[in-house]
């Protein structure tokens, strides 16, 4: 594999499964030319005219698809770790003595763990889509046979709008559909809020198979995935678990320590000026992001300040946000709990949205660059503010990128973790894997204190004077080293396992075989 | 023949801890097994400090395994050397101390003045509780012996608090610890105070006696080993027979800085019922309070037991404000921030306070033993209690140290 160094260093691949990759040359350097990919041009002679697009099951559908060797497959993560289709999907494969598929999933968790068989036998080549979990230590390990290529939601959808990706059949699971296929995620016993990730599926698959567990007459109401876009349709007794999207990174931390680190960050907020009326933030998933909001909410009613638009991930505190009138929308990418589920049924200021939408890169503007503050978690930040939320510091991919990258265009970036995780220090020389370049990043709160990237004079100035506890990622490191020890280099292999892509597609960084594993 | 000692907790949940085991033998030369979750970037420390413990201690033939969660240097240094002192079989004064490299609070003295709103309880041998208590900000912390250790973790518990106060950064918290009831927490003094502890809290006290027989084994260690700060003492009141000798006991040595109480065995012991309104504890109270304040001592409240209910704490803290105490305890860092402002002066407090003050000033100024106020007179003692308060305030940064010349 051929590796060249890119703008900010690190070793990344010019060719990845088989397609030529651009290195990362520097933020907002890449422009995209060409077109956008043109999916295939159907005709409804080739429909049933009486729109009833049922068939018997999912492998009487992937039969019709046309399903075949070495095709790429697409799922939806809108389940999280309650998602059974993809697997039922895959051992389907299996049976019918598939190889070679690339599976293209939105986001992988770790009910995906029995992947692993089909991994192994060869029915799936390799997984474009962030790793946790098992796959990730399966894929760190060596063992899969293609290249893992990690792109936020927003570069997701808009690889396949570019035509980076083309998906052969998108298999999209929908707690309510009809048989023309028009399909919505908040009603039905499996309501999971929205099916935004599935939306750049629908539209660029060559085949769409929606799979649902609640047939509704036509329209199925409200319309989030058009049936002009779907294929066949597929009933079925369940097609994943809502109770399951709530998981270790969607709730609220209890830890007094990192709940004392969502407070800095509102606080922040706050005296920063940043909370004013009309302001928009996004909370990412982990517990300390979002439990600033709660900190968040009440020092908003305390100054009666009310805010424009939150942006989703959306958890029972945004909606308790909303009903309270302490902002005016709330727009969602994903339900992180089942109070959001039932918010956006009921609540006409809640909606839903799609990373094609909001978090694209390739389009004419898009929502994140319209945001006044984000508060993300990281698994590194290194003392050039730059950040990993990928690996954990040993190598092993740990994480998601999910929509991270993208929020980093927010106006002010603030990264919200502890400065230790059980003696591994958060706060490195040189992150082990680059997720997001340092000058897109505003601050870092951790239990120490809140350093801000010197880039920022103007957020400098804002909170001189107002008692925050103001120090540099240096003096945090030095703290964190006097009573962890200074940690000891490590080893890697230089084999590549997965890339990782900026929000542009460029290649950011690259992420390495851990050594001895294979 | 073997002889093996076991120390520390491993397993799922555990944090910030290592399990050792250490088997000592005749002959072999060191087996050593390590596993652990940072082994990636500790893997070579952690073998060269285990090395250099058993080195420290003499010991060349031993096997020993370490299962590591995430322990940082002081932790597994009083792990191995408590696992050591287990297999050798013998007590504490009798296997040198492997001690830690001091961290930035060691030495750091504490005053008898000094302000003891909060002091929050940390359990003495859970490492991981240690580690942060200075961001929630306490006055103090409390690192427990007592009875939040099991008996038969008394040992470990002692050699761990010892590491911590030593090598840990408690930022502007006082370092108490409370040792056991007397007369085995006199045993535990003597390291505790090498390690630079700035309070004892001494529970179950029932006799001036056995204060006056600590505050002479404290005299004594501070002269032998040279300490400069003085170690202030903090009886707990906990009995019946206690209460009725509350005011011997506070005035029973120089080095006691503030007396407080435990509801919880004073219940039991007096067969009470516990209440909302806390009547059972009343006349306890008020003993502390007068016991302490007529023997110039600091008056503690003792904790509030529903951590869940910051409303209850509120309401707590604002009564026992009320009785006259001047602090509460902590059992969880979110209580910390309510206890703190309870016992905080605020502004209209303040600035009554500078009324009064001002006023005795300009009464001295022209001859006056006693202020007036309007037609009123005002006393000594409400004149010393506004001085505290002032004191109070200029502490915490609500008032200027100058703020008797401002406006002059």
């Amino acid at each position: 594999m051929n590796l060249v160094t890119n703008a900010l260093g690190r070793m990344v691949p010019t060719e990845i499964n088989g397609r030529p990759a651009v290195p990362f040359p520097g933020i907002d350097r890449f422009r995209p030319s060409g077109c956008k990919a043109a999916p295939r041009i159907p005709t409804v002679l080739d429909y049933p005219r009486d729109g009833n697009k049922v068939v018997k099951d999912l492998k009487t559908a992937l039969e019709l698809a046309g399903v075949r060797n070495g095709m790429t497959i697409s799922t939806h993560h809108h389940f999280r770790d309650g998602d059974t289709l993809a697997l039922q999907l895959f051992d389907i494969c299996a049976e019918m003595g598939l190889k070679d598929l690339v599976w293209f999933p939105s986001a992988a968790f770790p009910c995906h763990a029995p992947l692993i068989k089909h991994l192994d036998s060869g029915v799936i080549h390799h997984i474009e889509g962030s790793l946790n979990g098992p796959l990730g230590d399966y894929c760190t390990s060596g063992r899969m046979r293609g290249l893992g290529v990690l792109r936020s939601h927003g570069a997701r959808a808009m690889a396949v709008q570019d035509g980076e990706v083309h998906i052969d059949i998108a298999v999209l699971a929908a707690p309510s559909a009809d048989c023309f296929g028009n399909a919505n995620a908040v009603n039905g016993d499996a309501a999971c809020g929205v099916l935004g990730y599935a939306l750049a599926d629908a539209m660029y698959a060559d085949r769409v198979i929606v799979v649902t567990n609640n047939l509704v007459p036509f329209p199925c109401i409200p319309i989030e995935i058009s049936g002009s876009y779907v294929d066949y349709v597929v009933v079925q007794d369940s097609i994943g678990d809502p109770k399951k999207i709530v998981s270790g990174t969607t709730e609220i931390t209890r830890s007094p320590d990192r709940l004392y680190i969502a407070e800095l960050v509102a606080r922040f907020i706050r005296d920063a000026g940043i909370m004013r009326n009309g302001f928009s933030f996004q909370a990412g998933a982990g517990g300390i992001s979002l439990a600033f909001a709660v900190y968040l909410a009440q020092m908003m009613k305390e100054s009666g300040v009310r805010a424009g638009w939150i942006h989703g991930g959306t958890t029972k505190f945004l909606v308790r946000m909303l009903e309270e009138g302490l902002t005016d929308a709330l727009v969602d990418g994903q339900a992180f709990d089942l109070e959001a589920v039932r918010s956006i049924a009921v609540n006409r200021s809640h909606i839903g949205t799609a990373p094609l939408i909001s978090y694209n890169h390739h389009s004419k503007g898009n929502f994140i660059n319209l945001m006044d503050v984000v508060v993300l978690g990281a698994t590194e930040v290194d003392l050039n503010f730059n950040a990993n939320v990928v690996t954990h510091s040993d190598g092993r991919l740990l994480h998601g990128i999910g929509g991270w990258q993208n929020c980093l265009y927010a106006r002010c970036v603030i990264l919200a973790m502890p400065a230790v995780r059980d003696r591994i220090p958060v706060i490195v020389d040189e992150v082990t894997t680059l997720c997001g370049p340092g000058e897109m990043i505003d601050v870092v709160v951790t239990e120490l204190g809140i350093a801000i990237n010197p880039r920022r004079q103007d957020l400098i100035e804002a909170v001189k004077g107002k008692s925050l506890p103001l120090k540099s990622l240096e003096e945090m490191k030095a703290e964190v080293e006097r009573l962890c020890g200074k940690p000891e280099r490590q080893e890697r292999t230089s084999r590549v396992v997965a890339a990782v892509k900026w929000v542009d597609g460029t290649v950011l960084d690259s992420v390495f075989q851990i050594p001895g594993k294979q | 023949m073997s002889r093996n000692g076991v120390a520390g907790r491993k397993g799922e949940g555990v944090r910030s801890d290592a399990f050792v085991v250490v088997e000592l033998r005749d002959e072999g030369g060191i087996e050593l097994i390590v596993k652990s979750r940072v082994s990636f970037i500790y893997g070579d420390s952690i073998h060269k400090l285990v090395a250099a413990g058993l080195s420290f201690f003499g010991i060349s033939n031993a096997r020993v395994e370490v299962e590591d969660s995430g322990a940082v240097p002081f932790v597994l240094m009083a792990r191995l050397e408590t696992a050591v002192r287990r297999a050798l079989g013998k007590n504490y004064q009798d296997v040198a101390e492997w001690l830690p490299e001091p961290g930035p609070s060691f030495g750091l003295p504490s005053s008898r003045e000094r302000w003891r709103r909060s002091r929050l309880y940390l359990p003495g041998n859970e490492p991981k509780f240690m580690l942060n208590a200075r961001i929630h900000e306490p006055d103090g912390v409390i690192l427990d012996l007592e009875d939040s250790v099991p008996p038969e973790e008394k040992d470990a518990a002692l050699v761990l608090v010892r590491n911590a106060l030593i090598a840990l950064d408690f930022a502007g918290c006082e370092r108490m610890v409370r040792i056991n009831p007397l007369p085995q927490g006199k045993e535990e003094v003597e390291p505790l105070i090498r390690a630079g502890v700035n309070l004892l809290v001494v529970p179950k006290c029932e006799d001036d006696e056995e204060i006056k027989e600590l505050a002479a084994a404290v005299a004594e260690i501070e002269r032998r080993t040279g300490i400069r700060h003085e170690v202030w003492l903090m009886p707990i009141i906990e009995t019946a027979a206690g209460a009725f000798r509350a005011y011997e006991i506070a005035r029973s040595s120089e080095r006691i800085a503030a007396l407080t109480y435990g509801m919880e065995d004073y219940i039991a012991d007096i067969g009470a019922q516990k209440t909302r309104d806390g009547w059972e504890t009343l006349w306890l109270r008020s003993v502390v309070v007068n016991a302490a304040r007529s023997a110039g001592i600091q008056p503690i409240d003792t904790v509030y037991a529903d951590v869940a209910d910051l409303e209850g704490l509120k309401f707590s803290c604002l009564q026992a404000r009320a009785l006259g105490f001047e602090g509460k305890g902590c059992i969880h860092p979110r209580q910390v921030r309510v206890v703190n402002e309870a016992f905080t002066p605020d502004d209209e407090e303040i600035a009554h306070a500078m009324e009064i003050v001002k006023a005795d000033m300009v009464a001295r100024a022209n001859g006056k033993s006693v202020a007036v106020i309007g037609s009123k007179m005002i006393d000594p003692p409400v004149v010393r209690r506004a001085r505290r308060t002032l004191e109070l305030a200029v502490a915490l940064g609500r008032l200027s140290p100058d703020w008797n010349k401002e406006g002059r």
